[in-house]
């Protein structure tokens, strides 16, 4: 085994101020643990002392969310990651939705020391829960497709810092979740944040801001609201502090299922919703204080400058047969590259836990970013990784390493890449489980051809109203439901959480487990019946609507 | 019981707080909004220091132009984890120009004090074997902020900028 020198990406680096800021927050939180172990604090006094240090009581054990700001990591931080695993818990972690690690199985007293060893490669657990504004995430591809206006991690750090223990925002009605992205493909699921930013050009050409807010999943999902179509770059803190400014004061507090800005702004309609942020913007620039200089969003830029591209590389993908091919074909992205792709590690492999990766698997997975992808790798939404910046003459190489770690599976974007969330194996909020139910899908449509046939399909499974698995926004979704002690699983069709954005329409009464898996065959099968020539599933659904697949998907449940 | 920390010390409150039922005694009262609107007026021409509290659903806003006329405005937190009072200490402070005590009275935690001491508040009723020593380990755990707020503080952009 080759054991490089870890390579340092550019990335943003903590300099001292962030460096300090983390540090004396680990002991503060250290000294709160103190406080809850020695009984000056309730648990229901620490608890949103906990959350907003990402720290859950699970149905077992704690839960520990380490945030991976906009889905970045060095691989210094990924075997970080994998020691932490490796000595706290039982050697492995959960990649969610939110981009983060879920750590699953660790004990308070542990906490301080784990926060102190994250603090060493600058990380943290910073607001990963809690009512508060949560990890920023972006665009896996940032600074490496040519689908993007500019590189949405500089503006995304900047969100970061200026939210982490925001005085005004600690204390939220809700949860506050924010993504960036750059380009009108939208791998960010921006349409269901709390507030997304996407950037854009106006029509002297300048580049600003749209902003939207209001989207969500959850037991009531919406689409984002556009709250401005542009706003200049100066203006953007400004323009989101305005909007969390109207949240807080205006949101109500009195009934946790109508608390998010969601409910707000479909309460009082977006009009209205724009004239109380305007009002505050206003202000909040008048009083100049948030104005974002430009010379500070090109001083964070720097750090995230493309790496040093070399020239002259064949634009070929390599010939290294079939099974190599396949995998390519689905897991390698343009590049901007010449000579450069963007590489996509599924940790979707059937039978696997989607997500999850075992400590040895996260140390290979480092080599290989040291290797061959300058150092870096990205967490996407969709609970996979991402090599950014890989020469095309190393994919063979990459794939030959990926398939000893079972994470080489050729199914990105195809039916058996489902994203899930923890379910009842770990959460206690959970009404079903989700991860057996994903397990047993991605085996009934493990046959390559067959998944390559039916072509782009996400699958997504919630085993709550929660949605942490999003699956309002699955081609085909589904979520868990206790009935009477028993679990059945609805489906939901026509979601997407893409630039086409839509909440999927409920079919009805929800299957069992042992149902549901031939259920999602036979709604399948009727999109390869009926499909025209460059249809995918959800165009074809949008096409025929509900009916067929409701017919085809009771059909032998009934005899 | 509680005490009332101001000014970096302990301080004995000028205020009595009245239900709003309840006879006014002489000297300076703090009463609810709902009995300011009632009774403002009368309130207004008592000729000593006025202090009003407010719940956690009630905007400063609807104080209107009387904002000055306050000694004290006491922000009501009925849950600790009811955060609104934070935006409205910051509102007195910036957008109506408040000079006045703002007071943090009821359900909130020592760890929420840095917080509230950043959005305008000073003053803050807490129990009676709350330290100085605990308070002003509060306000100094974190040495640096990254967002402006209502106490002015240099933001870590601007230390940044400075160095």
């Amino acid at each position: 085994m080759l054991n490089p020198k870890p390579v340092e990406p550019n990335m943003y680096r903590y300099d001292e101020f962030d460096a300090r800021f983390v540090s004396e927050r680990v002991e503060q939180f250290a000294c709160q643990v103190q406080r809850r172990l020695s009984g000056e604090l309730t648990e229901d006094q620490f608890k949103p002392l906990r959350l907003m240090n990402g720290l859950y009581l699970q149905l077992h054990a704690y839960m520990l969310r380490i945030a991976v700001p906009y889905g970045t990591l060095s691989s210094r931080q990924m075997r970080k990651l994998a020691h932490i695993a490796r000595t706290y818990d039982k050697n492995f972690g959960h990649f969610t939705t939110r981009t983060n690690l879920q750590l699953n199985w660790i004990k308070l007293v542990d906490v301080p020391a784990i926060l102190r060893e994250l603090a060493d490669v600058e990380m943290h657990c910073i607001q990963t829960s809690g009512n508060c504004v949560r990890n920023v995430t972006a665009d896996q591809f940032a600074g490496a497709t040519d689908e993007e206006i500019e590189d949405p991690r500089p503006l995304a750090e900047i969100i970061r810092q200026w939210s982490s223990l925001h005085p005004e925002f600690v204390f939220l009605a809700r949860k506050f979740k924010i993504a960036v992205g750059a380009c009108e493909k939208d791998r960010a699921a921006l349409a269901y944040h709390d507030m997304a930013v996407q950037i854009v050009r106006n029509a002297q050409g300048r580049t600003g801001y749209k902003v939207m807010a209001g989207g969500g999943m959850g037991r009531t999902p919406y689409l984002a609201h556009v709250m401005r179509e542009f706003v200049e770059r100066e203006d953007i803190l400004a323009y989101l502090e305005a909007v969390l400014r109207v949240y807080n004061q205006d949101s109500r507090r009195d009934n946790i299922h109508k608390q998010r800005i969601k409910i707000l702004i479909n309460t009082i309609g977006p009009e209205e919703m724009r004239r109380r942020v305007d009002r505050e913007f206003k202000e909040l620039k008048a009083m100049g204080t948030l104005q974002l200089p430009q010379g500070e969003l090109d001083r964070i830029a720097a750090y995230f400058a493309p790496p040093k591209f070399e020239s002259g590389l064949s634009d070929a993908i390599p010939d290294a047969g079939a099974d190599f091919a396949n995998w390519a074909k689905t897991n390698v992205s343009r590049h901007k590259a010449p000579g450069y792709a963007i590489a996509t590690i599924t940790l979707k492999t059937p039978g696997q836990v989607p997500g999850d990766a075992t400590s040895e698997q996260m140390d290979i997975i480092a080599d290989l970013m040291d290797e061959f992808s300058v150092g870096e790798v990205r967490v996407t939404h969709e609970q996979n990784l991402v090599l950014p910046h890989v020469r095309k003459k190393d994919l063979p190489a990459i794939y030959a390493r990926l398939k000893e770690l079972d994470f080489a599976s050729p199914n990105a974007g195809l039916i058996t890449d489902i994203i899930a969330c923890p379910g009842l194996d770990y959460c206690d909020l959970a009404n079903a489980r989700s991860i057996p139910i994903a397990q047993k899908i991605a085996r009934k449509f493990e046959n390559l051809e067959r998944q390559q046939q039916i072509g782009e399909l996400k699958i997504k499974i919630s085993g709550c109203i929660n949605a942490c698995g999003h699956h309002h926004a699955g081609h085909i979704g589904i979520l868990g439901v206790d009935k009477k002690g028993v679990e059945f699983y609805q489906l939901q069709l026509g979601g997407s959480g893409a630039e086409d954005a839509a909440i999927g329409e409920i079919m009805g009464p929800g299957f069992t487990e042992h149902e549901i898996a031939e259920a999602v065959e036979r709604v399948v099968n009727v999109y390869l019946a009926a499909r025209q020539p460059g249809e995918r599933f959800l165009d074809t659904y949008r096409r025929l609507g509900m009916a067929p697949f409701k017919a085809a998907a009771y059909e032998t449940v009934a005899a | 019981m509680t005490r009332l920390l101001k000014s970096g010390g302990f301080a004995a409150d000028p205020f009595t707080a009245v239900a709003d039922d309840a006879a006014l005694p002489e000297g300076p009262v703090l009463v609810s909004l709902a009995r300011f609107q009632r009774e403002r007026e009368a309130l207004l021409a008592r000729n000593t220091a006025l202090g009003v509290r407010l719940q956690s659903h009630e905007n400063p806003e609807s104080l209107g132009a009387d904002v000055p006329r306050f000694a004290l405005i006491a922000l009501e937190f009925p849950k600790f984890r009811d955060g609104r009072a934070f935006s409205w200490a910051r509102m007195l402070r910036t957008r109506l120009g408040f000079k006045g005590e703002i007071r943090a009275i009821g359900d909130f935690l020592y760890d929420q004090m840095n917080y509230q001491h950043r959005v305008g508040f000073d003053a803050w009723e807490v129990p009676d074997h709350f330290t100085i020593a605990q308070f002003q380990r509060a306000l100094t755990e974190m040495t640096d902020v990254y967002q402006p707020s209502a106490d002015g503080r240099k933001t870590i952009r601007e230390l940044r900028a400075g160095r």
